[in-house]
């Protein structure tokens, strides 16, 4: 079992365009730690001094990580994890 | 009911229960039913507060144009505000709206600058403000940063569900310049202790993310989220289905983005039925589905209407 996490088109330079991978972790963080160990480069794209980034949106899921735990939210085998860039409306 | 003029119409819409989705008595679901404005959204409120403001403030003056990047209901409604007033109106919409859309806004008299499809309203958003800065005689009203778009929530909106429903417990609707959100939000708090200020967030297709930077994203300026409880992200598919469970059940016909909002609604009722807690929801129907039948979301399979959805902007 694992956590699904999937990767906006931007991103898939750095999971050789796979539009989902798998990751493990307790903790968001330690999820997305896991996610740069098997694909190196991708942290740094969704955190920035160790917050997410400002127009880096992350939903467990489909639920905004920020209203849960932000990098400390607790996941779990099963869960998704869906990446986005933060867009307009209206 | 009597009113002067259309534009002394808006607002004042009904609030429906829905018995068929609501889980049980003691956890409700409501309908706000936006659809029922002068130009069928929701937009008529923020749209008609901003024109006021701009007056007020002298930015607008008979015979100015007014700019504004929208995905169609704002535009919408300023073009019918703008006729009457004697304004011209000139929307940037991104091209991959719905045909309806751009009808109704010729029709009402506005003009349309497209903006590229992939990158979705961030684009009509840059493309806005480079026309801004080009024409400095042109009074962008800028729905995603201008406070007469939440004022015109918290002064109507909000006002007319309390007084509707004072036991109300969760508020729910479409996140998109998020004036809905904070201005109901803001107003609800200061009066209903433990209200929960829910956001549903439409998951359009990839085209719509574009292939941009994440460092290049958007986020409006009115954005407080302080103000909400949580935030859903709802995929076309999942929207789809609650707009079809919609009409099916409670014969509301509505637009793709209530069904994002009833999404996200249906979410907050199984919550409060686990917890054995009472619960009055609130949802926005924040316009009719008459501008999305050249969609084909009615239509066919939820398979079929999804891939007809894919890339589209559909709140």
């Amino acid at each position: 079992m694992a956590i699904e996490v999937r990767i906006p088109t931007i991103l898939r330079t750095y999971t050789d365009g796979a539009k989902a991978v798998d990751a493990s972790g307790a903790t968001l963080e330690e999820l997305i730690g896991d996610l740069e160990a098997r694909h190196p480069g991708l942290r740094e794209r969704l955190i920035d001094a160790g917050k997410l980034r400002r127009f880096v949106n992350v939903y467990l899921n489909d639920e905004d990580v920020r209203f849960l735990g932000g990098l400390g939210t607790p996941v779990a085998d099963g869960d998704t994890v869906t990446v986005l860039p933060a867009v307009a409306g209206g | 009911m009597r009113f002067e003029s259309l534009i002394d119409s808006v607002g004042r819409t009904p609030l429906v229960g829905l018995p068929r989705l609501s889980p049980s008595a003691d956890v409700r679901i409501w309908a706000k039913l936006e659809d029922r404005n002068p130009t069928g959204s929701i937009k008529d409120r923020p749209a008609l507060w901003m024109i006021e403001q701009a007056e007020k403030d002298g930015l607008l003056t008979p015979g100015c144009t007014i700019l504004e990047p929208t995905s169609g209901n704002t535009g919408i409604s300023l073009a019918m505000s703008a006729r009457l007033k004697g304004y011209r109106l000139i929307c940037v919409m991104p091209e991959n709206t719905s045909e309806e859309r751009r009808q109704l806004l010729r029709m009402w008299g506005a003009e349309i600058i497209s903006s590229p499809a992939a990158g979705g309203s961030n684009e009509a958003v840059r493309v806005a403000k480079g026309l801004a800065a080009e024409h400095p005689d042109w009074v962008m009203l800028y729905q995603y940063g201008n406070p007469a778009n939440w004022r015109s929530h918290y002064e109507s909106t909000g006002p007319e569900i309390l007084a509707d429903l004072p036991t109300v417990t969760h508020f729910v609707a479409g996140l998109g310049t998020t004036g809905t959100l904070m201005g109901v939000g803001r107003f609800l708090r200061e009066r209903v202790p433990g209200v929960q200020i829910v956001a549903a967030e439409p998951r359009y297709g990839e085209l719509v993310y574009g292939l941009r930077n994440v460092d290049e994203g958007f986020i409006p300026e009115l954005y407080d989220p302080d103000v909400l409880t949580t935030r859903f992200s709802v995929s076309s598919a999942d929207a789809l289905a609650r707009t079809r469970e919609l009409l099916g059940t409670e014969g509301i016909f509505a637009g793709i983005s209530t069904g994002c909002a009833l999404h996200a609604a249906l979410g907050m009722a199984r919550k409060a039925v686990r917890a054995g807690e009472r619960a009055d929801i609130v949802f926005v129907v924040a316009d009719g589905g008459w501008k999305y039948l050249s969609t084909g979301a009615y239509e066919g399979t939820l398979d079929e209407a999804e891939d007809r959805l894919e890339g589209q902007l559909w709140a």
